[in-house]
């Protein structure tokens, strides 16, 4: 499956390999995408009993339930993404390739990010479905928030996955760590999502938007440099 | 600042402990000045003499973050335990003053706004920052290496650092209703000599205290590590 290579090849297409191969296996067993879908749809309709329907529409409450799930099942699929990695000490075999160790960080990250982005395509349109979204026009910009706010979660989400994978209670601490981190996500997230559906225009949520391109901004590069301090030399 | 960061030399076994008797008596004399010699506040009578606790908590609650985070930065260049030691004692003594941010805050709301909590962004960032002091000290207790602890709660601290303002912002464009800042305000001081007087020893009482119990947890921390590794040593 990897190519043979004389020489090793750069960050970005270490990343790219590095991604490949999470993809592979997690398209190969897909038991984490499934549970992370289930678990969406689960959490979608057993948050619809939550509330009185007759008191509040629920247009009003579908950007928090839209929110709230891929926050929660995003930690779940997150956790996986080194736990692959503890079997037959497969790490030790990543860090001793001729990559730079960022490309171990931003190929993790990218699978992620294709995880995440597949469970919302999965939860994004049973949402619509069961809370009678109008989708038809908003779904464009929608998709950019979507997108805009995954980036963030899945830079906070590798990075402490990679750090509670090597502790005690991995999968009660990653919560406890990184939900702290998605406030400056999940509410932007969430009232550009209520703004859009409520039929207003994307630069009506500009200052949402901008906070949450500056996250992304600031925590990529963050998590990026300090993932190799994570690791051991 | 970071002169507190190096001062670790461990004190002779069983000292007499001058300084925290110093932080002491600073503090109760902080606290006698601002119940018995500053005037109450016109409007809000009373209530208004938990200022005194609650801005000095704020202040030392933001500070022990931020030196905390330093030091785990400096730690990963210098990898020496004395800064990990001072990052883990001022995190703890730091929750205690940001539980004191969260109590007080509240017992002051009650009387003057009519609720005892709002999504304010001062409240919300000081609840997040109490989150994050206690998600740093549950990973510390999760890894048994030394070294990997100091290296990832290092990284936690430092992105901790960067994610309050944030917070900040976001809650503040969600909403806000905290009193604007009455001493740092830019159309200059709010408030009357006298409570900026009680203020400013309110606020010097409680840094020394925060000093105090770090040395004192700094201590617990360097004697816990020379156990440890006289108990690795025999194995």
């Amino acid at each position: 499956m990897t190519p043979v290579i004389a020489t090793p090849p750069g960050t970005f297409a270490a990343a790219w390999i590095i991604a490949r191969k999470d993809l592979a296996i997690e398209f190969r067993t897909r038991s984490a995408f499934m549970s992370a879908a289930l678990l969406s749809l689960l959490a979608i309709v057993i948050f619809f009993f939550t509330w009185d329907a007759t008191a509040v529409t629920p247009i009003d409450i579908a950007p928090g339930v839209m929110w709230v799930t891929f926050t929660f099942s995003g930690i779940l699929g997150l956790h996986r993404s080194f736990g692959v990695e503890a079997q037959e000490r497969a790490m030790d075999a990543l860090l001793v390739a001729p990559v730079p160790r960022e490309a171990i960080f931003l190929g993790k990250a990218l699978a992620n990010l294709v995880f995440v982005v597949g469970v919302q395509l999965v939860a994004i349109p049973a949402v619509a479905l069961f809370y009678n979204l109008p989708l038809g026009d908003t779904w464009l910009a929608l998709a950019g928030v979507m997108l805009l706010a995954s980036v963030g979660l899945v830079c906070i989400g590798t990075l402490f996955a990679g750090i509670t994978a090597n502790t005690r209670m991995a999968e009660l601490l990653l919560p406890v760590l990184a939900l702290p981190f998605f406030v400056p996500i999940v509410l932007p997230a969430a009232q550009a999502t209520g703004q859009l559906l409520a039929g207003r225009s994307l630069s009506d949520a500009g200052s949402w938007l901008r906070i949450l391109l500056a996250f992304d901004l600031v925590f990529l590069y963050a998590c990026t440099l300090a993932f190799p301090f994570t690791l051991e030399d | 600042m970071t002169s507190s960061t190096t001062s670790a030399t461990p004190r002779s076994r069983g000292g007499f402990d001058w300084f925290a008797v110093a932080a002491l008596l600073a503090m109760i004399a902080a606290f006698a000045r601002a119940i018995f010699f500053t005037p109450p506040e016109r409007l809000q009578g009373y209530a208004q003499k938990i200022f005194y606790v609650h801005v000095p908590s704020a202040w030392i609650a933001f500070l022990a973050f931020g030196l905390t985070a330093f030091a785990g930065a400096y730690w990963l260049f210098l990898k020496d335990p004395r800064l990990d030691r001072f990052a883990e004692s001022s995190a703890e003594v730091g929750v205690m003053f940001t539980t004191g941010v969260l109590v007080t805050g509240p017992l002051w709301g009650k009387p003057i706004w009519g609720i005892w909590w709002v999504w304010d962004a001062r409240l919300t960032s000081t609840l997040f920052l109490w989150f994050l002091f206690l998600g740093y000290l549950v990973l510390r207790g999760a890894v048994e290496d030394r070294d990997a602890r100091a290296r990832y709660s290092a990284v936690v601290a430092m992105l901790g650092a960067l994610l309050i303002p944030f917070i900040h912002l976001s809650v503040y464009l969600f909403r806000t209703q905290h009193p604007m800042p009455v001493v740092a305000n830019p159309t200059g001081v709010q408030m009357p000599m006298v409570m900026v007087k009680t203020l400013l020893l309110s606020l010097a009482a409680f840094t020394l205290v925060y000093i105090a119990l770090v040395r004192a947890r700094m201590k617990l921390a360097t004697e816990r590590d020379a156990l440890l590794d006289r108990a690795g040593a025999e194995t």
